[in-house]
Formats: C-alpha cells, structure tokens, sequence
C-alpha cells in the first residue's frame, strides 16, 4: 500500500473528518479537528484493511505565531497489516486547550499523555490520571512553550556573560 | 601503602608507639566502604570500575554497601536532578560518621551539559563534596584517581575532626545538623 | 487507602474485602535509591504480607529536559545528547539520529557507510544485552555473573575507542558517514573479537541458561500477555519475549539490513526467563550480521558528498576557499537545513527508538521529540508484578531493562 492508495482509502473511510493532508518525506499527514480525533483514530483502529493497530508516540508541538491553533497535538500510528504509518494532527487553541484522551483505546496512551500534559499544558479529557509526571509536582509553568528558558532564571552561580548568552 | 613501619612509630621489641589518629586512620583509609548513589551514564563506568579490568576491590572497596547507615563513601556517579536532591541530601544525613563525598562526572560537580531548569547544579550546593572527579562519562582510571585521593584525606584526617566547631559550621552552611553525642548539650 | 467494615479500597481503585487478606496490609517504598544497577524511578508497592497488590510510580527523577535542550543546540551538538538517552548502547542512539537528519536533507549514503553503521549498531546491540542479562542474573543471586559480560564489553568499548575515542557516550559518526574509515587496529581488533566472543559468551550462558535455580526463580515471574503488550505499545525485545515478531529492521529496513540473513527469536509466556533468552539469542543473530557485513564490506567513500555537514579535509581547509567557509560554518552550527518534518525509527536495544523532528530552516530544530521505548513500556509494571512477590517484582524490573537517561530524558 502506497501513500496515494492510503490517502484515498482514507478519504473513503472518514471523508469530511480530513480536513488537510499532504505527504512530508515519506509518511502521508492529515488533519482532523480536535472534537474528530478519537472518532478518526477509533476508526482507523477497528477498520478491517486499514488496521492501524500500533500507537507509537504522541505529542505536542507548540506554534506561538498562529492565532487559535498555538498547540498541534501530533498522533503517530502504525499499520503492521500494510507496514504504513500516518500521523494525524490537530490542532488547539491555547486559552484552555483540551481534547479526549486515547486511553480507551490504547493503554501506552496514558504516560505519553500526561507527558504532553506536563510540557505544554494540554488537558486530556478522561484520562485516569492528569498529573505531571517528569517534572517536580510543585512546577507552575509548562516548560517546552516556546516562551520560557531552557535555564533555570532563578541559578545564580553561572554568569551569562560567560556562557555566551 | 598501609604498612605499619610506614607510621612514625617508635619500635620494639613486642610494643610500638604511635599516636590513635594514624592507627584509626591507616584502618579506616584501607576498609572504605562506599555506597554507590549511581543515577545515569556515570554510573556504568562504574560498574565497569568495579568489574575484573580495573577492580575497584583491591583498593579496600570491595563491599559495595547499599544502605546508608553502613557505609563512609557516598559516591554519587550521574545526574542529581532538583526532584532528586531532597532524596540526595536524605541519604546523606542519615550515614553516620565519619563519611566522605566523591562527586563523580562533570553531571554531579557542577551540572555538566545539562544547564536546564530541571538539573542540580553541582551536588555541592546541596552536601558538601570532598574530591569530584572531572569527565563525562570519567575513564575508571580517573575514579580510581578519585578514590585514592579520598584514601589521603581519610588517612590524614584527625579523629576529633567530626566533633569540632568548624565541621558544625561547614555542615551549618548546607543545613544539614551534626549529631554527635558530644554536641547534644 | 480507605477502610470500611470489612471491605479495603486501594489506590488504583481496586476494592478486597478483609478475609482475602492475611493481616494487614504495609506500603513499602522500593527506590527511588536502588543498588547501582537499574536507575532512580520509585514505586510504592501495597503488599499483603509479600505478596504485591497495588503500586504506585513516579518518574522523572532525571529528567534533563533533552527536548528543550535540543532546540538550542546545532543539528551536530544534538547527537551528544543523543548518546545519553539509552547510554548502554548509545552508537544505536547517535547513528539513529544521523539518518533521520539524512532523510530530512534527502541524502544518501554510500553502501560502505551504511555496512559499517550496521557493525556499529549490532555492536552496541551486543553491548546493551550483555549488560542487560548480566543484571538479571545478580538479581538472582548469582553475582559471578555480572563480572563475565562485563570483561566482554570491555573489548567493545575498545572498539569504540578505537573509532570514536571514547568508551561509553560515544558520539560516533558524523551526518552522511563516519569521520574516518575502520582503521587497521579496528579490523585486528575486530577479527579477534568476532574470533574469541562467541565462546566467551557461551561460558557465561551455560551458567544460566539451564539452571535449575535460576530457572525456577525466572520462569513465571513478571508475565505479560501478546495484548496486552501491544495496547501498551511495547516494542523491542520485551514484546518478542510475548511472542509478537515486530522489529523494526525487518519492517521499514534501514541503513541495508534488508541485505542480511538473520532470524528474530520470539519467546512464549512474555515472562523474565523468556526475555532472558531472546536477548541471548539476538546476543548471537547480531553476531551473526556483523560476520555478514565484515565479510561483505564493499569498497567506496566513508562518507557522503555534503559539504554543508560534514567537515572538509583539514589540507583543503588551509587551501581552498570554499573549504575554508564551510568549515566555518559547520563549526559554527550556521548550515542551511530545509524546512522539513520527518520521523524516524531504529531499533535500539529496547525496541523502536524514535525521532520526530520537525525543521523551521533555521540553525537547531524547531521540534524533537524522541519516541523512548522505556518510557512507553514501563508503565506496563504494575501490571507485570501484581500479585507477585517482591523479589520478583525485582528481578521483572531488571529483565525489562529500563534505562533511566531514556525514561526520562
């Protein structure tokens, strides 16, 4: 199965569900809203010849400049049955961004979401357990928005001026 | 290394004269006992320094203490990140003294490549650290190095050294209380 | 932990009623310090007696922000970073890194690149088992056999050392190649290792592999069915150990594999005995294809023509303008990437060991995310030690092999 063939077995699948698609290097990456993605995923977990029954990442990419979509969430699946792989995006705006959790249908969902939770503050809904997970509880900012520092501010022992910065 | 006729002693024939600080510290300089708090790269070549090509064992280290209690040497080998800190200095409050520190990789003396806001930079703002053994991932040559060099500061430390007014002041300075049964007035 | 009258509600939601308990219940915390072998995550366990029934994880304890770090750093300082991620097997991680920058410059490399990257690979494949099962073993007692490996891996940190000058955060190879061709040291030390390993290795193996001990202590211990791996996205050996053949080098071949012969072994019951064997037996497949790729090295360049990425010859930097530049540039992280996303995959020690890096043309990338293997699986242990005993609570977290650099990152 090529990209081409995936793109039109797709668009018969879930037709009005795709709203963008393009093909990036060598993978086929189509566009859903956020209130479609689990519906888009469900579907393409259970279809017959499609089969994508792998999940392999989830996460986040955070645009600062576009207005209402800030934080693409990014789905990788993977095909066994026809050794393809899709990614599908969606994307959030940032005031208050929220989106149905993958944990009913894949359990590997759980962590790598709640990672995506802990860099960019993206809630899942219905997710058993919406913690941080590798940063400190005690953390009050999403580090990986693209408008905080890779430093710590508050270090005092290391003088920019001598790091090049 | 570690022969009696190296002391400065006065010999005899059945008796010798030295004075208790050299003998209690030519002891205690050959029976190290770490505890190996190993967190990431680091702590893979030491696991490879104490494997049969560099044997760590030879130089006293042979029991590898994982409890805090029984052990002088806290060899801290890798990354100390700041959720990890408050278990470091733990684990460092409740060894017994007298215990030594050797910071090993650039990670643990002073952050290494990782200048982020999630890594510790330097366990020595957290406990204070008697050797540190520069390196990313260090050759187990050089923790060799290090560990001989915290056998001289063992083998020339004076016994009174923990109950002294200096050392509550060093230990003050990281927060960390001594308690000696000498201090509890 | 909420009592009423007879019924016990634990944390994961679970509720026993107080008959099906022999006393009382405890709550042990197992690590975050562990002995210095398996890294610094923590779990709660509520035991009943020694019986294991709920547990609690925290991760992070070192998380170094690899993903944020990586968005500074020039697509050559990257690979460092790289190393630190699974660091027993880091060569995996670094060449994984420089083909996903090759498919986002759309570069090819030549055939000899590609043979020698798969020595390379197999090598530290090698590497990351040893460690592995040598671990599962002193988790069972048997501390010899942590020595033996360890002796073993010594020569291929040699090897290393030899390519790259250093032994276990190697940062070997450049993007479009190596920097040098296997010198003569490397073959002599290669030919020796290929020669002398394999009985080495089954020394050690004999010792375990039949043991009655050892044996009765793995079997059983830490199972996990085929579907449940897959709903956890298990990848590498611990779903082969369930019985499920994915590996990533025969399904989207890379760097050449699909020009060698070599089997997946696929266990039965997904227990600790069973991954103990598959990673002994791919211990002997990578053997297997670096014999293949050593004896079919072709001749050619060790390297691709990308001047913008890969350093130019030090004669034709003191002579020759354009060498000169790019030199400069490269050093100075200034080269033009294209604008581009792309996703990777290899397969590491741990299974498929991921690279989602996305490109605004500017000098560090805009994104990388790195699909860790540990991280997806680990979240898989409660389930694997609920309702065993503590000590094989300890030999399943060893045998899954969780590296904390990659939990984390």
């Amino acid at each position: 199965m090529t990209n081409n063939t995936l793109l039109e077995s797709l668009h018969t699948l879930l037709g009005t569900k795709i709203v963008a698609s393009e093909i990036l290097h060598d993978t086929l990456v189509i566009e859903v809203t956020p209130n479609e993605a689990f519906n888009a995923i469900q579907m393409l977990k259970n279809d017959a010849d499609l089969s994508f029954n792998f999940l392999t990442l989830i996460g986040a990419v955070h645009y600062p400049d576009e207005k209402d979509r800030e934080l693409c969430v990014v789905y990788h699946l993977h095909s066994w049955k026809n050794a393809i792989r899709l990614r599908i995006k969606t994307y959030l705006p940032k005031d208050n961004p929220s989106i149905k959790s993958l944990t009913p249908l894949f359990d590997g969902a759980n962590w790598q979401e709640r990672e995506t939770f802990d860099f960019f503050g993206i809630q899942f809904e219905g997710h058993p357990n919406m913690t941080r997970i590798l940063n400190m509880d005690e953390m009050d900012y999403h580090p990986m928005l693209k408008q905080y520092h890779l430093e710590d501010e508050t270090r005092e022992d290391k003088d920019d001026r001598f790091f090049g910065r | 290394m570690g022969k009696i006729e190296d002391l400065e002693v006065i010999n005899g024939e059945g008796y010798q004269l030295t004075t208790l600080d050299k003998a209690v510290a030519l002891a205690r300089s050959n029976s190290v006992w770490p505890l190996p708090f190993a967190t990431s790269c680091c702590g893979i070549e030491f696991m490879a320094t104490m494997g049969s090509t560099y044997d760590l064992s030879r130089f006293g280290m042979e029991r590898m203490s994982f409890t805090p209690r029984q052990s002088d040497l806290l060899i801290v080998a890798g990354t100390i990140s700041k959720k990890l800190a408050p278990v470091l200095k733990k684990v460092y409050e409740q060894m017994a003294e007298p215990k030594w520190v050797l910071s090993v990789g650039a990670c643990a003396s002073s952050g290494g490549i990782f200048d982020t806001y999630s890594v510790l930079q330097g366990i020595d703002r957290i406990i204070p650290v008697d050797v540190y053994v520069p390196g990313c991932p260090p050759r187990p040559e050089q923790i060799i190095d290090g560990v001989i060099n915290i056998h001289k500061l063992v083998k020339h430390e004076p016994m009174r050294r923990r109950y002294s007014e200096e050392y509550r002041h060093l230990l003050g300075d990281y927060e960390i209380e001594v308690t000696n049964a000498d201090n509890d007035k | 932990m909420e009592h009423t009258d007879n019924l016990i509600k634990l944390s994961n939601g679970q509720v026993l009623s107080k008959e099906t308990i022999d006393g009382d219940i405890a709550t042990i915390n197992f690590g975050p310090t562990h002995p210095a072998t398996h890294g610094i995550f923590q779990n709660i366990l509520t035991v009943d007696g020694e019986k294991i029934l709920t547990s609690e994880q925290t991760v992070g304890y070192i998380h170094r922000a690899f993903e944020k770090l990586a968005e500074r750093r020039p697509y050559n300082q990257i690979t460092p970073i790289t190393d630190r991620l699974n660091y027993c097997s880091s060569p995996i991680n670094n060449l994984g890194w420089h083909m996903t920058v090759e498919k986002l410059l759309q570069v090819e490399v030549p055939k000899r690149v590609q043979y020698m990257r798969v020595i390379i690979m197999e090598l530290a494949r090698i590497a990351d088992h040893l460690i592995c099962d040598s671990i599962i073993g002193v988790d069972t007692g048997a501390l010899t056999s942590f020595f033996y490996p360890f002796s073993e891996r010594e020569k291929i940190y040699e090897l290393y050392e030899e390519m790259c000058g250093a032994r276990l955060t190697t940062n070997i190879g450049r993007i479009g190649g190596f920097d040098k061709d296997f010198t003569p040291v490397f073959h002599q030390k290669l030919k020796e290792f290929l020669k002398t390993f394999p009985k080495a290795f089954e020394e050690w193996n004999g010792m375990l592999e039949r043991n009655r001990i050892f044996m009765d202590r793995t079997k059983g211990a830490g199972p996990i069915s085929a579907e449940r791996a897959l709903a956890y996205g298990f990848t590498g050996p611990n779903l082969r150990a369930a019985g499920v053949d994915y590996d990533v080098r025969v399904m989207h071949p890379y760097s050449s594999y699909e020009d060698f012969d070599f089997t997946i072994p696929v266990g039965v019951n997904g227990d600790t005995y069973d991954r103990f064997m598959v990673r002994q037996e791919e211990i002997r497949q990578s053997l297997r294809i670096i014999h293949q790729a050593y004896n079919n090295l072709p001749e050619g360049p060790f390297h691709a023509d990308i001047p913008e990425f890969f350093l130019p010859e030090k004669k034709d930097v003191y002579n020759n303008m354009e060498a000169l530049i790019y030199h400069f540039k490269i050093v100075m992280g200034e080269s033009d990437v294209p604008v581009g996303e792309v996703y990777h995959s290899v397969e590491g020690g741990n299974g498929e060991l991921g690279y989602y890096l996305i490109s605004d043309g500017g000098r560090a990338p805009y994104r990388l995310q790195f699909r860790r293997p540990c991280f997806i699986y680990y979240q898989a242990y409660p389930e694997m030690i609920s309702g065993a005993n503590i000590s094989d609570a300890v030999i399943t977290l060893s045998s899954i092999n969780v590296i904390a650099g990659e939990l984390d990152a």
